[in-house]
């Protein structure tokens, strides 16, 4: 099995999950509480990546950090290099690819919370961060958890998008997926079939979690 | 300027007739506004409003010398810096959080040592002891209710704001928690406004009374002076209650109370003790005209006395009895005319002694 390909894999997967849990619930509070008329807009661009082909995406994202436009000059001249083909590169657009998987779980958590709850927090005086963390973060916890959960097995199984902005770049931005399509290129099924059963596994018992974490009755370990 | 309270405030929901409540009272200590009206009349977004949970268009609401909202000059105040109690009819304890959490919850300004301190204090206060680590779903409902009371409490709020606080108990714990409710509000001596449509609950707790219907306030006036002397039909629709006056117990066997008011005995339903002073509430409905010298009924109350006003209603007709006090009956024009009913003539009114409601006086 190409070990590196994992690591790199589940490095970028980590990352995106982490990154998407702090870039995702703002945006999620924001789709969830905000009264204004045009929401609709935003919610709409944030559920793109659902249905839009990652090549697509990948397209987009390939010319709007590359060398041609002013986000991409401003990233190498502060960093020295440009971005396309990079781990970073890549990072960013697997973000943005599993932006929904993040905000459409947290978004519906936000929702089940009990808006008189919130309403009787603000009248204790505590403010609406302070409210957001100590009260709708605890109740949304199922939701939060699938979110994460569901942008890291998201990221887990990329592959168009990572063809498109990462390239093939062993030990930086050649993922799992990548390596199972190289391993059957070359005939060699049985090392492809290692590594997608181990994918299989991990996304498998990835899922097991969140449905486990969503239902009524706790399945994984008794609720308090 | 004496210590007041302002509200003037319009706001419009779609499919609705707009709130246009105009209010001012004097505020003092432990003055308890009760906003009495039948659902939908505007009441609990005037509460929710001066909680500033919901923005008027435009208006103004002043208590004391802060002004809170003033849509003129675009003074919005958040409810976080209103230091107010506020208890939503659901009490919305949080879940998460036991009780002793949940009344920690608005203390995160305190250092932990008084924080803890003020727990405790407020536990013993709500008689909440050794419940401290209990969740609020595991509660009963009186208990909820004075979890709910004492988180709005325990910040030390300048105005508590209480949304049917006993509505969403049953008919026996409600009675009971009325009177401590009365108690709990004169000894933490915070100015409260408590939304409810119960008249008892209006004679109980409140200072002042304003009147809502259809998004207007009808009148403001002391609650049974409210209730006794409504400032248009509108009102005493309202109200439902015509007849409200002060009595004292005299008597009170197997339930039964014997109450003098201005000299005329009657007989209600209550277990207030002898000597207490009680408001005696008689709906117009409940009260039988009868032609003074007919015979025997199961009723317990027979008050002789003078028709001192007929005054008609649509197909009912009003009719006002001075039998020591005045006494309110609705009756039939068919009643009237069957009776030859005319200011002065003497009748009797009967009353069953279940339909007079005995209501403790607050002291």
């Amino acid at each position: 099995m190409n070990w590196t390909a994992i690591w790199v894999t589940f490095k970028l997967a980590s990352l995106t999950a982490g990154v998407l849990l702090v870039v995702g619930l703002p945006i999620a509070y924001w789709l969830t509480f905000s009264k204004w008329r045009w929401k609709f807009i935003v919610e709409s661009v944030v559920a793109l990546p659902l249905v839009l082909p990652p090549t697509v995406l990948g397209f987009y994202i390939l010319v709007a950090i590359g060398p041609h436009s002013p986000v991409g000059r401003f990233y190498s001249d502060v960093v020295g290099h440009p971005l396309p083909f990079t781990f970073e590169g890549l990072l960013l657009a697997s973000i943005l690819y599993s932006l929904p998987f993040a905000v459409q779980p947290f978004a519906a958590a936000f929702e089940q919370v009990d808006r008189r709850l919130i309403e009787a927090s603000w009248t204790l005086g505590v403010s609406k961060l302070a409210t957001f963390f100590k009260l709708i973060v605890p109740l949304s916890m199922a939701g939060l958890v699938t979110g994460a959960v569901l942008s890291f097995a998201h990221t887990l199984g990329e592959f168009g998008v990572v063809l498109m902005v990462g390239g093939n770049i062993e030990g930086e931005t050649r993922t799992v997926s990548i390596d199972i399509y190289d391993e059957v290129q070359a005939l060699n099924y049985a090392g492809a079939a290692k590594t997608a059963l181990l994918l299989l596994a991990v996304s498998y018992g990835v899922l097991l979690l969140v449905y486990a974490m969503n239902r009524k009755v706790w399945a994984v370990w008794p609720q308090k | 300027m004496a210590a007041e309270m302002i509200i003037d405030m319009t706001k419009t929901f779609s499919g609705r007739a707009p709130i246009q409540a105009r209010l001012r009272y004097e505020v003092e200590a432990s003055t308890v506004l009760i906003l009495f009206g039948p659902s939908g009349s505007g009441k609990t977004t005037i509460l929710r409003s001066v909680a500033g949970l919901e923005w008027p268009e435009e208006g103004r609401i002043q208590f004391l010398s802060r002004i809170w909202l003033e849509t003129k000059s675009g003074i919005r105040v958040s409810p976080q810096d209103r230091q107010i109690g506020y208890m939503p009819q659901d009490y919305a304890l949080f879940p998460t959080y036991s009780v002793a959490g949940n009344i920690a919850y608005g203390l995160g300004g305190l250092a932990p040592h008084d924080r803890s301190k003020r727990v405790a204090e407020v536990v013993e206060l709500f008689q909440l002891q050794g419940f401290e680590a209990t969740k609020p779903r595991e509660l009963s409902g009186g208990q909820q209710q004075r979890v709910a009371l004492a988180r709005a409490v325990a910040p030390r709020p300048q105005l508590l704001l209480l949304d049917e606080p006993l509505s969403a108990l049953d008919a026996p714990t409600r009675l009971q928690l009325r009177g401590e409710l009365r108690t709990l509000l004169k000894q933490l001596a915070l100015p409260s406004i408590i939304v409810t449509h119960d008249w008892a609950e209006a004679l109980t707790l409140g200072d002042v009374m304003a009147v809502m219907g259809e998004g207007q306030v009808h009148q403001v006036g002391k609650p049974h002076e409210v209730f006794s002397c409504p400032a248009d039909a509108n009102v005493a629709r309202i109200v439902g209650v015509e007849t409200v006056v002060q009595g004292q117990v005299i008597e009170n066997a197997n339930g039964l109370a014997t109450v003098a008011v201005n000299g005329t005995r009657l007989k209600g339903l209550g277990s207030a003790a002898i000597g207490a002073a009680v408001y005696v509430c008689i709906r117009a409905e409940d009260v039988v005209v009868e032609q003074a010298g007919s015979g025997r009924t199961s009723a317990r109350n027979h008050l002789m006395g003078r028709v001192s006003g007929i005054a008609p209603q649509g197909v009912m007709v009003q009719v006002t009895i001075d039998c020591g006090f005045p006494l309110t009956a609705t009756i039939t024009r068919g009643a009237v005319e069957d009776l030859g009913l005319v200011p002065g003539a003497s009748v009797i009114a009967a009353i069953k002694a279940g339909a007079v409601h005995l209501v403790p006086r607050s002291s």
